[in-house]
Order: structure tokens, then sequence, then C-alpha cells
């Protein structure tokens, strides 16, 4: 288990790498004079000179790519004009609320998806199978961002049972912090519970057909034992594909929600600054969250280790 | 004369061949037409595009004309959809919205068809390039969904092209790899070795004989990165990084109705689900070309 673990760890670094040549290829990418963009209106001809020196744009590309690899080895990733403070420190001050509502949907989605997706295979072409089908393919084809206005309009304006927006930290109010996420949390998780459900429908439905399956039932095991002790199980390997998959979805559809719901996330920290051109802040942010997903896909990789042994004893 | 009757021969033969080809299709053709998803998808997306091309003859007003004597009308028969804050009716906003979705849409999968293949059929054909573009692809698909398109719409600035640009990027990676997957199956076909023994150039293999036989899988992924693109152009428009306003799309419509979910419901409503049902379609239509052309490949799809 050690090795497989070193060996997946291992061969993230070349992605990582990649990920680090991309963020710093966008700086390169955007048009004009940086530093009259960062610097603002009001900034003098001896600002832009000093943000262009401690950008390193008088230097060439090799000399500013190393400086950057150098800063960014130490977990620096550049200071931000227009917030006046270090880009990391912005960026992981925001970070828990980006991971707190994907996490929380990820779990919702889950949990409905693979209770929806063993509905509808044990109920296997009756309406509830239908049923599961058409919900996922409504989910799959919805817009999230825009699911989330409807929810606000429905739940917000109309009923008037949630807030519109906003934001509650949980240390300050659990209640309101619990209103300010349940909205955003539903909208991501309704819209990608589709993709699993259908993944759990087919994945359920091959082991279900499964010989040990029957001989479980046939002495005399309850019929939720057998579902969920021994055909879940086996049934776990696309699911837990598929929900790797998805936490990337939701990732970058957190980003998009805050926007939605006002949340201060890391995703709202990158908008806000793509519209203020504060370029290192894009970079810091769309790194973090690269990384974020990396990591992730390295737990999903562990977990197909821990469903299915014959996974890590292959390596 | 034995010159003449083996030229007569090859020529029937070859008439045979044609008809068997046409037949075939017939066939194909009926089948694709005969599975109910594909149809209603299809009728979606004919309507959408329909939609799309006779813009101008369907908008009742100009997309971008200005009403202050209809200010946040709610639906009513002379605005079906209401109006936005300016006047603006929405149903003509999203009648011209369309046409933004469908040509992004369309670039977006033609560019990443050409380089999907390109990439994909390198890295699977030419040996040495594999470690290398796989790596590559690889890093770029560990950004979260749109996010790598929403950064590179950012650094180039918002326009059409740019989004564009922005979205084949983020979407080419899985592309490729569905594509270098199928070839890997293809050249290891006895065909190919047999076309390799009878001194067929590699140029030719490559079209002729692996291609022709591997593009079904990127036939069926072109129709699910079709349905994501347009998903995530209007995201891109939302966020103010896709084609810039005045001019309509379905993602700077809805922008527009979040300032105004207060008083006026309708302007973020109607563009959704035009959205919602577009794409409805083209995964119907994916749904029912992946059942014809190859029913094994039901399993993972797509998730850009």
């Amino acid at each position: 288990m050690i090795r497989f673990l070193l060996a997946r760890l291992l061969s993230a670094v070349p992605v990582l790498f990649v990920v680090s040549v991309v963020t710093f290829g966008l700086m390169w990418l955007v048009p004009g004079d940086i530093s009259a963009e960062l610097g603002g209106t009001d900034a003098t001809a001896a600002d832009l000179e000093a943000i262009r020196q401690r950008l390193g744009l008088d230097r060439p590309l090799w000399e500013r790519a190393l400086a950057w690899y150098g800063a960014l080895l130490q977990g620096d990733l550049g200071y931000s004009y227009l917030l006046n403070r270090p880009v990391a420190e912005a960026v992981f001050e925001r970070l828990p609320v980006t991971l707190s509502l994907a996490g929380l949907s990820l779990l919702l989605a889950t949990v409905m998806g693979v209770l929806l997706g063993i509905l509808a295979a044990v109920r296997h072409n009756t309406w509830v199978d239908r049923g599961a089908t058409v919900v996922a393919l409504i989910g799959l084809s919805t817009p999230d961002f825009w699911f989330g206005i409807v929810l606000i309009i429905l739940f917000g304006v109309w009923l008037g049972w949630l807030p519109t927006g906003g934001f509650v930290p949980l240390s300050e109010d659990p209640v309101g912090w619990a209103r300010s996420m349940v909205l955003p949390a539903f909208t991501l998780a309704l819209t990608q519970m589709g993709v699993i459900a259908r993944m759990t429908r087919s994945s359920m439905l091959d082991v279900l057909g499964q010989d040990y399956v029957r001989t479980a039932r046939a002495k005399g095991m309850r019929r939720g034992t057998v579902i969920f002790r021994h055909a879940l199980r086996n049934a776990m390997i696309p699911i837990v594909t598929v929900v790797g998959v998805i936490t990337g979805v939701l990732l970058s559809g957190a980003v998009v929600i805050e926007q939605v719901y006002s949340l201060p996330g890391v995703g709202r920290l990158i908008i806000g600054a793509i519209q203020r051109r504060d370029f290192p802040v894009v970079q810091g942010g769309l790194l973090v969250t690269a990384c974020v997903f990396v990591f992730v896909n390295i737990v999903v990789d562990l977990l197909y280790g821990w469903f299915d042994p014959r996974v890590r004893d292959a390596r | 004369m034995p010159a003449d009757a083996a030229h007569a021969a090859a020529a029937s033969l070859g008439a045979e061949i044609a008809r068997a080809r046409w037949r075939r299709r017939r066939q194909f053709a009926a089948r694709l037409f005969g599975h109910p998803s594909f149809l209603i998808g299809f009728a979606i997306l004919a309507a959408f595009v329909a939609t799309a091309v006779l813009a101008p003859c369907i908008a009742p007003y100009g997309p971008t004309r200005i009403n202050y004597r209809a200010i946040l009308a709610p639906p009513s028969a002379a605005h079906w959809f209401g109006t936005d804050g300016f006047g603006r009716d929405i149903l003509s906003r999203v009648v011209w919205g369309t046409r933004v979705s469908l040509e992004i849409g369309v670039s977006v999968v033609l560019l990443t068809g050409i380089f999907g293949t390109l990439l994909g059929t390198a890295a699977s054909y030419v040996r040495p390039l594999d470690g290398p573009i796989m790596r590559f692809l690889d890093g770029l698909m560990a950004f979260p969904g749109v996010l790598l398109a929403i950064g590179l719409a950012a650094a180039l600035g918002p326009s059409a092209t740019n989004a564009t640009i922005a979205l084949t990027v983020a979407f080419t990676p899985r592309t490729a790899r569905v594509v270098r997957a199928s070839v890997m199956v293809v050249q290891e076909m006895q065909y190919i070795e047999a076309a390799h023994a009878v001194g067929a150039g590699h140029g030719r293999i490559v079209v002729r004989y692996i291609l022709a036989n591997a593009l079904s899988p990127l036939i069926v992924q072109l129709t699910f990165v079709f349905a994501v693109a347009i998903i995530a152009e209007a995201v891109l428009s939302f966020l103010g990084v896709g084609p810039p306003p005045p001019a309509p799309s379905l993602g700077n419509i809805i922008a527009d109705g979040r300032s105004y979910v207060q008083e006026a419901w309708w302007i973020a409503v109607f563009p959704g689900v035009v959205i919602a049902v577009a794409v409805l379609g083209l995964n119907l239509m994916g749904d029912g070309l992946r059942d014809v052309i190859d029913p094994r490949q039901r399993r993972l799809r797509h998730g850009a």
C-alpha cells in the first residue's frame, strides 16, 4: 500500500509541472502592457517602473520563469498590488469557503446519486428506473449557475425561506452559515447527482447479475444486506471514478456558484481579480484550485486500492 | 480477351461494393432515426439551428432596441418573455443569443475535433510522442472543469474568438484521449499489418485505414463536447469573460437577470430554459448515436 501511495504521489509531479507552466503562461498571454493594468489609472511612470522591476518584466523570459518557480517552491504566489497583500494569503483565506461548498455538494450529490442509482437498478425497467434516468439527463443538461438563480427566485424571493445571497461564517453563527450554504450546495448537488445515479445504476445492474449475489440471497441473507454489503462494495469502482471526475466539475462549479450567491470564496476572488485585471491573483487562484484537484485525484486512486485490492497489487 | 473479362469482373465487383456501401449507409440512417432519443435530440437541435439561422425573421424586435416605455415589463402578448431594465425584448435577445451559442459551439466542436484527432493519433501512432503528449494533456486536465477556460478567456480578453480558443484548449485533452484509445485498438488490427506488408505509406495507412475505422467514438464524444461547450460559453458570458454586451448571448442575458431577481424573474429564467433544452437535445442525440454506433461503450462519458 505504501509503495502504491508513493508511486501515485510521484506521478503527480509531471502533472503539477505542466499546471505551473500553463499558469505561468497565462500571464504571458495577456495582451498589452501588464504593468499599466496592474498599476491602475493613477500610477506614475516611476510606479510603473517599480512594478515592472518587481515583476521582472525588464528581464528575459527564462529569468522571470526561474524567479517565479523559485518563489513558488517557497509557497510564494506573488503580490497583489490591488489588494495590497501577498496572493497566497488572499487565496488561502478564501479557500475554506470554496472547499466547504464543493465538499458539501459532493457529499449531497454522492449520497443522493448512489441511493437513486441503487433504487433504479433494484427496480430495473419500472417507472422508478425511467424517472431516475430522466432526472439524471435533466440535471446533466441544466447550467448550474442558472439553476442557482432559479432556486434564488423560488426560495429566496417568492417563498422567502432562505437568503438570496451573502455569507455568514460558521464560527459566528452555525445556523446562519447553514442557511447561506444550503441553496448553493443543493444547486451544485442536484445538477451532478444524475451523473452519479446513472453510473451507480449501470454498475449495480452488472453486479446484481453475478452468481455470488444470487448465492447470498439463496442462503437467506436479507435483501438490504446483500445490496449494501455485497453488491454495492463491488460496484464502487466505476462510481468512485465518476465521483472523482465530478469533484473537478464541482470545484469549478463552486467558483461560478459563489458568484451567483455572493459567497466569499476563491471563485469570487478570481472573478473579481479578472474584472480588475489583477493577474497575479488570477494565477494564484487557478494554481491552488488545480493543485486541490490533483490531490483529490490521488485520493480517488487510493480509494480504488481500498475498494479493490487487485488495483494496488498490480503496481 | 481475358483482360476484358478481368476488367468487367472488376467493374461489377466495384459496383457491388458501392451498392453494399449504400445499403449499409441506409440501414445505419434507419437505425439512427429509429432510435427515439436520437430522433428527439435531432428534432431539438434542428429547431435550435433554425432559430439561430432565421433570427432576423423570427425576432419580433431588434435585440438591442431600447424602449423606455416598457421597462421590466412582465411576459405579455407584446413581449412573450418580458423585457429587461432597458425595455429590450427578452424573446428577441434570446433568439439572437442562440446565434452566439451556435457559432461558438460549432467552432469549438470543429477545432476540438481537429486538434483532438491530430494529438490523439500522433500519440498512439508515433510511439516516442506518446509520453510527452499525454503528460501535457494530463496537465491541462488537472484544471478542474471549465476553470482553465475561465483563466484563458480572462487573460486573452472578452470576445467570441477568445472564448472559442479557451474552450477548445479546455476540451481538446479529453477528446484526444478518446481518439488515442480508439486508434490504439485499430492500429493493432491485422488489416493494418496487411497494409504495411503491401507497402502502403504511413499517411495512407493513418488516413484511409486507421482513422476511417477509429472515428466513431470521436463523433459521439463531439456531440457531448457540443453540449458542454454551449453551457461553458454561457458560464464565460455570465462571468463577463465571454462575448461582451450589448450584443446578446444566452449567458449575458442571464447575468443581466441576476441583478433583477427581486423584480423581474423572466430575464434570467427564459434564456436558461433555452440552454437547458438545447443541451438536453444534444445529450439525447449523443446517447442515441452511442447506442447505435457502439453499444459496448455505454460506460464512461464526458465530464469536461
